[in-house]
């Protein structure tokens, strides 16, 4: 089932950080803890690059490491990584450099601290994703709150204290059930490891409250429709690099938690609660579009653009269909991608003009071309133009939410079409508005550069090629859906509550499996 | 006499009582450095350390010395260390009245490491009475503050009535099952129906120890008492008489299975304290009333594992008292670190330590996220063992409770960070002392380590079970 690795590489992923972020207080100069924060990213992304001799065609988990940790309780040092957390580690560590990079001048004060807590926060991260053990999960899920709270409320904007405080008492309300889940799983299975949970089916009635359990944690980490209030006020008032890892690997938890843990463990659950889910990913999807329409400041326009965004993503989960999951996934990775890399552009312009604000920034085009052509690449990526990466995972989501149901994927079409007219909006105003305001400002650094153009090349890339990127996730959603549908075929079949809630999605996936 | 040698460290610990008697004696009137107690305390937990392993019924079946003996007193001797570490420099002591404060201190913990071994119910009074008198003495040593004695008179007239209480209901239990040992007690019938007597002497019998713990209808005293007194000695009252209670409680709770009505009621004494601390502590702006509030708090959390009925729920509660003393010690010690001069500190005077002073404001917070049960500190694991061992024994209703009062806690506990990391400072702060930093750092480290290799530490709390075979 899982293929041992000789080398503790996610291990050393881990830690590598936060061995930097130990070694920190002993370093002196600020440029020179900046320098070594940027090594520590370098070399994290490129300690990275054998993730990519995962094998997409061996089921189960790779790279697995396994040492017992409190033996009394089973619990165990459990790592591993499969098609589903893959590609978010990949992404995880690869911001790592490029968020140092885009903070080399906006971070004026406390720069240790900074740093610190920077590489803390992607420890965890990648902790958050790499975890195979239900504890060593929530371990990780919960120690990253303190260095997000950190970084929004000491490096922060004007309402920082507002803002750092609702999204630590957000998240932290939204994940006290799933440690009882958590604990009822181990008192029901005798086990805390994951992998292991999958295998076993549990009662309705316990699915039931576990999976509410766990997705009141999930839903506001996401966020969906109305849990999603802590998002915006955080993002506006987060630095630059708080932003970016919020919108490009936090609100990913959330969507990560819903495939790794609500489909397997809890999967009649799942379907029973499918039409609640995807009715609020579709408020999500719609809400979060108007409102982000309406918007005078850039960076809570793009946080609003966000909550469309991930409604998207939890659409796809709970289509339980092929296209629909993969769709998700690869969505996921693009809008950590566009999404983060629209924070440092925003970032940057907030640096030459020291105003957020729309109206304070326009007709830029003229002067700074080089940030212009990034800002439009991105922005059209965000609306899912063809051609980029977004296109690809948004079109795979809507195809899966059509072979479900016509009527889902009508809903969910408006919010494509909102996403177009508030990018475009943006970006017009940005490129040719009037007055325009960037006489003064100079074009993109070196510096700038060099954390843009990854993410770009990105972009490209998975929306001109997506088949590589593509057959690293297939697989393991495969997998997960074979799973899903014996477990939850065997159930409904004896299921004396009636007519099934969505049968549709049922036959399109039998179907699909017979092919 | 080998049996002698089982009890090293009480009597080492009332050797250092007699110590600082005749040093009282021999210079009543003049100012003593004691300097040596730190390392006399260190040696006592050296001592305890070393007879961690030992087990004997001593003293006609009335004292046992077994593995949840030997946790406590360990747990005791590390707190007693601390606290003798922190009261070093006493600001609001008269220096003459210096040793007579360390006496105390060393008695109060000498009678809390009789009551871990006591397993006789009169032993376990006496046991309790020698550890309480000394504290009636320690809360009114405060200078240039009334509200000590007020303190001081509190903490006795809820002591004696808690007392009283429990001498009535151990009259009772006399009555119903004609013995006082423990060992016998166990192998009665516990149920309302089979001995209605015994069910109530044994409730109230549990009251003096309730009333130790501040669970909720014997917890006024607690936020009181923490507030009236000195930080220093409200280090001492926080953290080590908890422990006393907690091991008797553990005795007691060997004798209950889940289900019974004693045990419902513990149930649901916890669940009012829990909630009631919480709520309260909300509004709290003095840090010491806010950490009393947080006790009652904690104290209901420690009951999740009493109910469970199970080794590993008396486990879970053992080690959860020992994570408990160690991350409330972090919290005093940076309190009395940033109090110079002893007065009570206000949340709004923790403004700007993370400019100020950054290093204990970083433990302040591990020490304040421990409080709350946030990963990878040791509140975490003690809450997650307690949980896991009380779940699916009928009691999952209180394991909800203490998960949502998590959420309602973290408010308080965040605003300890809050003001010290988002707030600008105030008044220039007197330098940190390297000693007092150095020390913060060790005691944020084991608040740590408990959390992420709590193997070995749960591996001796387990030991605590030895006493329902």
């Amino acid at each position: 089932m899982m293929t041992e690795s000789t080398f503790p590489l996610l291990s050393a992923l881990v830690f590598l950080p936060l061995a930097g972020a130990v070694a920190l207080p002993f370093i002196k100069d600020d440029r020179t803890i900046r320098l070594f924060s940027l090594i520590i990213g370098l070399m994290e992304t490129a300690m990275a690059l054998p993730l990519l001799r995962y094998q997409p065609g061996v089921p189960g988990f790779q790279f697995v490491e396994q040492i017992p940790w409190v033996p009394e309780w089973g619990l165990t040092y459990f790592l591993g990584v499969d098609g589903i957390s893959l590609l978010m580690i990949l992404l995880t560590v690869g911001l790592l450099p490029l968020c140092v990079l885009c903070s080399w001048n906006y971070i004026g004060k406390r720069i240790r601290e900074f740093h610190f807590m920077l590489l803390l926060m992607t420890s965890a991260c990648i902790g958050v994703f790499a975890s195979l053990d239900f504890v060593l999960f929530y371990l990780f899920w919960e120690a990253m709150l303190v260095p997000m709270y950190l970084l929004i409320a000491v490096w922060g904007g004007p309402r920082r204290k507002y803002a750092s405080i609702k999204f630590f008492l957000y998240t932290l309300a939204g994940s006290t059930m799933l440690l009882v889940a958590i604990v009822a799983f181990f008192n029901s299975a005798g086990t805390f490891s994951i992998p292991e949970l999958m295998t076993r089916e549990y009662p309705f009635g316990f699915q039931f409250w576990a999976f509410l359990a766990m997705a009141l944690a999930f839903a506001v980490k996401c966020p969906m429709f109305p849990f999603h209030t802590w998002l915006p006020a955080a993002h506006v008032e987060a630095p630059t690099a708080g932003s970016v890892l919020l919108a490009s690997v936090l609100l990913k938890m959330g969507t990560y938690g819903f495939l790794r843990f609500c489909i397997p463990l809890t999967p009649d659950a799942a379907l029973y609660f499918a039409p609640l889910m995807i009715g609020l990913s579709i408020a999500s999807i719609i809400y979060g579009g108007l409102v982000a329409l309406g918007q005078q400041d850039m960076k809570k326009l793009i946080a609003y653009s966000s909550v469309g965004h991930m409604g998207f993503v939890t659409l796809g989960i709970f289509m339980f269909n092929l296209r629909g999951v993969e769709g998700a996934l690869l969505q996921m990775l693009n809008h950590g991608i566009t999404t983060g890399a629209l924070f440092m552009l925003v970032g940057a312009v907030y640096e030459r003009s020291h105003s957020r604000e729309i109206a304070d920034n326009m007709g830029l085009g003229k002067f700074l071309p080089a940030y212009m052509f990034f800002f439009g690449l991105f922005s059209l990526s965000s609306l899912g133009f063809p051609g980029t990466n977004s296109f690809v995972g948004e079109v795979l989501v809507l195809v899966g939410a059509f072979q479900s149901n016509v009527i889902i994927g009508a809903l969910a079409i408006p919010g494509a079409m909102l996403a177009a007219a508030y990018m475009l909006r943006l970006l017009q105003k940005l490129a040719w508005g009037k007055p325009e305001s960037g006489s003064r400002c100079t074009d993109l650094s070196i510096r700038e550069w060099a954390y843009l153009a990854p993410l770009a090349a990105l972009v490209l890339y998975i929306g001109l090629a997506p088949t590589r990127t593509l057959s690293i996730i297939n697989p393991s959603i495969t997998d997960l859906l074979e799973t899903f549908r014996s477990k939850t075929a065997i159930t409904a079949s004896i299921d004396p509550a009636g007519p099934h809630p969505v049968p549709s999605t049922l036959a399109v996936n039998r179907q699909e499996v017979l092919k | 006499m080998t049996g002698l040698l089982h009890l090293l460290p009480e009597t080492f610990q009332l050797v250092l009582a007699i110590a600082l008697f005749v040093v009282l004696l021999v210079k009543p009137d003049r100012e003593t450095g004691l300097k040596w107690l730190p390392c006399a305390a260190l040696l006592s937990l050296v001592v305890t350390a070393m007879s961690l392993t030992q087990s004997a019924t001593l003293f006609e079946g009335s004292y046992r010395i077994d593995g949840l003996s030997q946790f406590f007193k360990l747990a005791v001797s590390i707190g007693f260390f601390v606290a003798c570490l922190n009261a070093l420099d006493h600001p609001t002591l008269k220096p003459t009245q210096r040793t007579d404060f360390f006496m105390f201190l060393a008695l109060s913990a000498w009678g809390l490491m009789l009551l871990s071994s006591a397993a006789e119910l009169m032993t376990i009074f006496l046991a309790l009475e020698i550890s309480s008198y000394s504290l009636y003495g320690l809360i009114p040593l405060r200078t240039r503050d009334r509200g000590a004695a007020e303190a001081g008179i509190k903490y006795i007239l809820f002591g004696a009535a808690a007392t009283a209480i429990s001498l009535y209901g151990f009259s009772y239990i006399v009555a119903g099952h004609q013995t006082t040992y423990l060992a016998e007690l166990v192998t009665r019938q516990w149920s309302f129906a089979a001995a209605p007597g015994a069910v109530i002497g044994l409730i109230m019998f549990m009251a003096g120890f309730f009333y130790k713990l501040a669970l909720f209808p014997f917890h006024f005293w607690c936020p009181d008492v923490y507030q009236g007194t000195s930080n220093e000695t409200a280090a001492y009252v926080a953290t080590l008489p908890k422990l006393g209670a907690v091991v008797i409680l553990i005795r007691l709770a060997s004798m209950l299975t889940p289900g019974l009505g004693a045990t419902t009621l513990i149930a649901v004494i916890g669940a009012v304290s829990m909630t009631f601390g919480n709520l309260a502590a909300l509004a709290q702006k003095d840090v010491k009333r806010l950490l009393g509030y947080s006790s009652i708090a904690h104290a209901g959390y420690v009951t999740v594992g009493l109910v469970a009925g199970t080794a590993e729920g008396l486990a879970a509660a053992a080690f959860y008292s020992l994570v408990y003393i160690i991350m409330n010690l972090t919290c005093f010690w940076v309190i009395c670190r940033i109090s110079g001069d002893g007065r009570n500190l206000q949340l709004n005077d923790l403004n700007g330590m993370f400019k100020t002073r950054p290093a204990l404001a970083f433990v302040l917070a591990v020490g304040a996220f421990a409080l709350v049960g946030l990963p990878p500190t040791g509140g975490f694991m003690g809450k997650l063992f307690l949980f896991s061992a009380a779940w699916g024994r009928g009691y999952d209703w209180l394991v909800i409770l203490a998960a949502l009062n998590t959420a309602i806690s973290i408010y308080y506990y965040l605003n300890l960070v809050r003001h010290a990391y988002t707030d600008e400072p105030g008044e220039s702060p007197m330098p940190e002392k390297t000693g007092g930093v150095l020390f913060a750092g060790v005691l944020a480290g084991a608040t740590l380590v408990l959390g992420l290799f709590p193997a070995r530490f749960f591996e001796l709390a387990m030991r605590v079970t030895d006493i329902m075979k």
